[in-house]
């Protein structure tokens, strides 16, 4: 059976092996007293959640618990009541990671003072976002923070079972938490009398099928319980009628793996990084067209361009930086001129985008923000559940006027036809999928919609990227060779033999011949 | 009680009711295509929304409980354009064909649609196409015309409990459809039609032998005659003939009958049907009047008393009759005739 005394002995014997290991490896340095990752990219991290990540060993729990593993879990369950442990977590004001923000705490303490004879813990490890790795890496890197979270969960609101909803598409992160949640049983951490005392709780997973949908609370609950993954009305919360209709906590991987240290460190120290309103740290995934893409942890309140620039190294090919997009396809896109934004809650919400599960998708002077509005848009419509009318029907006649923008046929009236979609879309949808799937439109509407009018007036596309309104186009660098002439199916190239040549771009049919052909490349799109 | 104010006037109202029974109470039409009140509440359709002040967006009245101060608006125009532009996408993904479609004149996209002054789709695009499946007996699907409001998964999964249709694919492609798309004569499907009777609108239809509107007919409430349960119906009869039958609502059977009930009514204007009594006379059957026929039971059951005594007779009833008449025939055999022999098809 653990008990304190037996974890504090198992971190005395399993610190100096890992310290070893590490010095071994050499690619930590310790930073206030903290085993961190060395290099440029993790300097102006602050990594809570991803603490553990590719410095413990994952299968081991002896590494976990050397890091102060599970000793918060120990330390609570004989020195403060389920109430305390609910007050910590609201004093923390931890918000949920998942996308909503949602203080953890205020869930908790829902959950808690509702009475039933059976209660759970869920850990959201759907992941459904595009490019979006957060979640799988604490997992796959440190499982048993997210178990000591549940666990600390449970002990708060009163449940003695937790589930974890994950993506089948993770195995090794299935096959990780399996492991973990087998040692954690055998070290007496989870299962029955937990540290010998009369808090019992299991955890099992249960494997999504990869509906990105399925990440939504209700419609999670509604796969756990063998049903058809389509979200449910809230008649009631969650916190009281939840999973079979017993009180219920939906967590994220990100907001639990923050938990144990939350406890070890305390809220007031919690609370010290990050803004007031959104204490902590917040771990992005930075993808696009960013020189150094990963993810990256940082507190909240860093700025766009901190994350970007300094974090990431900027734009790569030394391009210019146009915009980012946070929240993954339901998120908003960012125009550079606002990079200077603080990452919270409230300021991403302030200028048209959310936090999300934390994507963050760079794109440089050569993304047409119509084609990424319709690319975030076309995962909508693919993830809708087809439940309701406005999400299942509008956001497919939206993605359809943006095909028509993106491939020339636009007309004047199309935008004000979108703008007045959104608004039946994200005020009448059922869930969160539908309510937000417009932003990306009304977003790049917003900053770029000069580059819609310059489609849908002049038939251009000013990034040079949608197809079907370019143009090949011969620059005077042509040397009369005629090679283009003679290869154009259509004969629409004019020129004497020695003169720069001409493309009649109305018979044009963009067949590309004439540039594959030029031999010294005066042949452009434009 | 709680108060709550519904369009700028005040009401005191129930607790625990939702938004849409309390202006169904007090007369404020609110539209809903996927709601019964059977059911859990759904909140599919979308039409039902009203705008709750405070609320960030439009809530759904099915599924909204009423709350002390509550300001509630159900037909300002955030509302009513919301509502307008929900129905734009359902007819932009539906034949407008009301003019051959059975369901013209009971149907509540139909309906609505006038109502809201929605004359057709404005979205052009992609349209569902799927073929028609009549492998039922007594019913057909045409998935073109399927809003998708749910109703018929529901009633079959939680009044009918049968399970035999469900949701397939996702986003724009759903589609009712039975496991594995096998069609539903090779599914699990029961032809009860409780599923036909709530369909809104033309997806699943009675295959009838004749075409009538809906305001042709006359509804004749009755008491189904298949078995002693007793659920009542409405016979919708155009001029002397039954062309279909819809369950009641508003008593026990609360909206359900069974493949009997809903569909085995054609016998009542079938040719084959006897109207008379029938007398066999020199090895033929000869129509004969109820008198007549009532005159030669009892001879005969008094002849064969006589020569035989009592116990030389049996009462056969049928599980046709109610449970009253039952009761009523075996008192007959017993006290009347003077025997114990009495049974009933449906004893069990
Ligand atoms: C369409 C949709 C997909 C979602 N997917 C996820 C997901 O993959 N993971 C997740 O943690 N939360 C997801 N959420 C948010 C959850 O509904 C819920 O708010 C969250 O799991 C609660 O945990 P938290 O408070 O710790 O963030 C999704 C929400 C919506 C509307
Ligand atoms: S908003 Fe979209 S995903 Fe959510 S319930 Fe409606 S159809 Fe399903
Ligand atoms: S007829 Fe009855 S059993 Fe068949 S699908 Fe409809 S409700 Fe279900």
């Amino acid at each position: 059976m653990m008990s304190q005394e037996k974890l504090r002995e198992i971190k005395e014997n399993a610190r100096p092996l890992l310290d070893e290991r590490l010095k071994v490896e050499d690619k930590t340095e310790v930073r206030d007293g903290n085993i961190v990752l060395k290099g440029d990219y993790y300097k102006k991290q602050v990594r809570i959640a991803l603490r553990n990540c590719e410095i413990i060993l994952p299968e081991s729990i002896e590494e976990y618990i050397a890091l102060d593993g599970y000793s918060a879990l120990g330390k609570m369950l004989f020195e403060m009541t389920p109430e305390d442990v609910v007050n910590t977590m609201i004093e923390s004001n931890l918000r949920g990671r998942g996308g909503a923000g949602f203080p953890a705490g205020r869930k908790w303490l829902e959950a808690f003072k509702y009475d039933a004879d059976q209660k759970y813990i869920i850990c959201n490890a759907d992941e459904g976002d595009p490019g979006a790795y957060m979640d799988r890496s604490i997992l796959e890197g440190d499982p048993h923070s997210v178990l000591e979270g549940m666990a600390i969960a449970g002990y708060a609101i009163g449940a003695n079972q937790g589930f974890i909803y994950v993506r089948a598409e993770y195995p090794l992160a299935v096959k990780r938490l399996q492991a973990a949640i087998k040692q954690a049983k055998e070290y007496g951490v989870l299962g029955n009398n937990i540290f010998g005392t009369d808090f019992s709780f299991d955890i099992e997973l249960r494997l999504g099928a990869g509906a990105f949908v399925c990440g939504e609370g209700t419609a999670l609950m509604e796969s756990i319980e063998g049903k058809r993954g389509m979200p449910r009305v809230k008649i009631h919360r969650t916190a009281h009628r939840g999973l079979w209709q017993k009180p219920t906590v939906i967590n994220n991987v990100e907001t639990l793996a923050n938990i144990p240290v939350i406890f070890q460190r305390g809220a007031k120290w919690f609370r010290g990084i990050g803004t007031e309103k959104s204490p902590g740290t917040k771990v992005f995934a930075l993808v696009g067209k960013v020189k150094e893409s990963g993810l990256v942890e940082v507190p909240m309140g860093t700025s766009l361009r901190e994350i970007v620039f300094d974090i990431g190294g900027g734009v790569a090919d030394g391009k210019a930086a146009k915009a980012v997009q946070t929240g993954g396809p339901s998120g908003g896109c960012i125009p550079v001129e606002l990079f200077d934004t603080p990452v919270d809650f409230e300021s991403l919400a302030k200028i048209g985008s959310i936090m999300g599960s934390g994507g963050m998708v760079v794109m440089d002077e050569t993304d047409c923000m119509v084609d990424i509005a319709r690319f975030f848009l076309e995962f909508s419509v693919d993830e809708s559940c087809g439940k309701c009318v406005p999400c299942r029907e509008g956001t497919k006649r939206m993605l359809e006027l943006l095909e028509k923008i993106t491939g020339g046929n636009g007309e004047e009236e199309d935008i004000a036809r979108m703008e007045s979609l959104a608004v039946t879309i994200s005020t009448g949808s059922l869930c969160g999928l539908g309510q937000t799937a417009p932003n990306p439109v009304t977003s790049t509407l917003h900053y770029f919609r000069d580059e819609y009018e310059a489609h849908i007036r002049d038939k251009t596309c000013p990034a040079g990227h949608c197809q079907a309104l370019l143009e090949y186009y011969i620059t005077e660098d042509c040397i009369g060779c005629t090679k283009c002439a003679r290869s154009c199916p259509v004969s629409c190239i004019s020129g004497k033999v020695k003169e720069r040549h001409v493309i009649d771009t109305d018979a044009c049919i963009k067949c590309g011949n004439c540039m594959e052909v030029c031999p010294v490349g005066a042949v452009i799109l434009r | 009680m709680v108060k709550l104010t519904i369009n700028g006037i005040d009401y005191e109202v129930e607790r625990d009711k939702t938004v849409l029974q309390v202006c169904n109470d007090i007369g404020i039409d609110i539209p809903t295509l996927c709601h019964d009140e059977r059911l859990e509440p759904y909140a599919a359709c979308r039409m039902c929304l009203v705008e709750i002040e405070g609320a960030k967006n439009l809530q759904t009245s099915c599924s909204t409980k009423v709350r002390e101060g509550m300001v509630v608006h159900t037909h300002n125009d955030k509302v009513m354009d919301a509502r307008r532009d929900v129905l734009d996408l359902l007819l932009s993904n539906h034949p407008i064909d009301c003019l051959t479609c059975e369901k013209s004149g009971q149907c509540k996209l139909q309906d609505y649609a006038y109502e809201y002054g929605v004359r057709e789709g404005t979205y052009v695009g992609e349209m569902r196409n799927k073929p028609i499946d009549d492998s039922n007996h007594f019913y057909t699907y045409d998935p073109d015309k399927c809003i998708l409001c749910g109703l018929c998964v529901r009633v079959c999964d939680e009044l009918q409990n049968t399970n035999a249709i469900g949701f397939e694919d996702r986003g724009f492609g759903t589609i009712v459809a039975t496991p594995f798309d096998q069609g539903l004569g090779n599914s699990a499907c029961v032809s009860c039609g409780n599923c036909v009777s709530v369909c809104p609108v033309g997806a699943l239809m009675p295959k009838y032998d004749t075409k009538f509107r809906l305001w042709e007919t006359k509804k004749v409430r009755t008491t189904c005659s298949y078995c002693g349960v007793g659920c009542q119906m409405d016979l919708l009869v155009k001029g002397d003939k039954v062309v279909g039958v819809e369950p009641a609502f508003d008593t026990f059977n609360n909206g359900l009958l069974c493949v009997k009930g809903k569909f085995g009514y054609k016998f009542i204007n079938h040719g084959d049907r006897l109207k008379t009594p029938l007398i066999k006379k020199d090895g033929e059957f000869v129509e004969a009047s109820w008198d007549e026929a009532y005159k030669l039971i009892i001879s005969k059951i008094e002849d064969t008393k006589a020569k035989y005594g009592a116990d030389a007779l049996a009462g056969l009833s049928s599980a046709r009759c109610t449970n009253e008449e039952n009761y009523m025939f075996q008192k007959f055999m017993r006290a009347a005739i003077g025997t114990n022999n009495v049974d009933h098809c449906a004893r069990l």
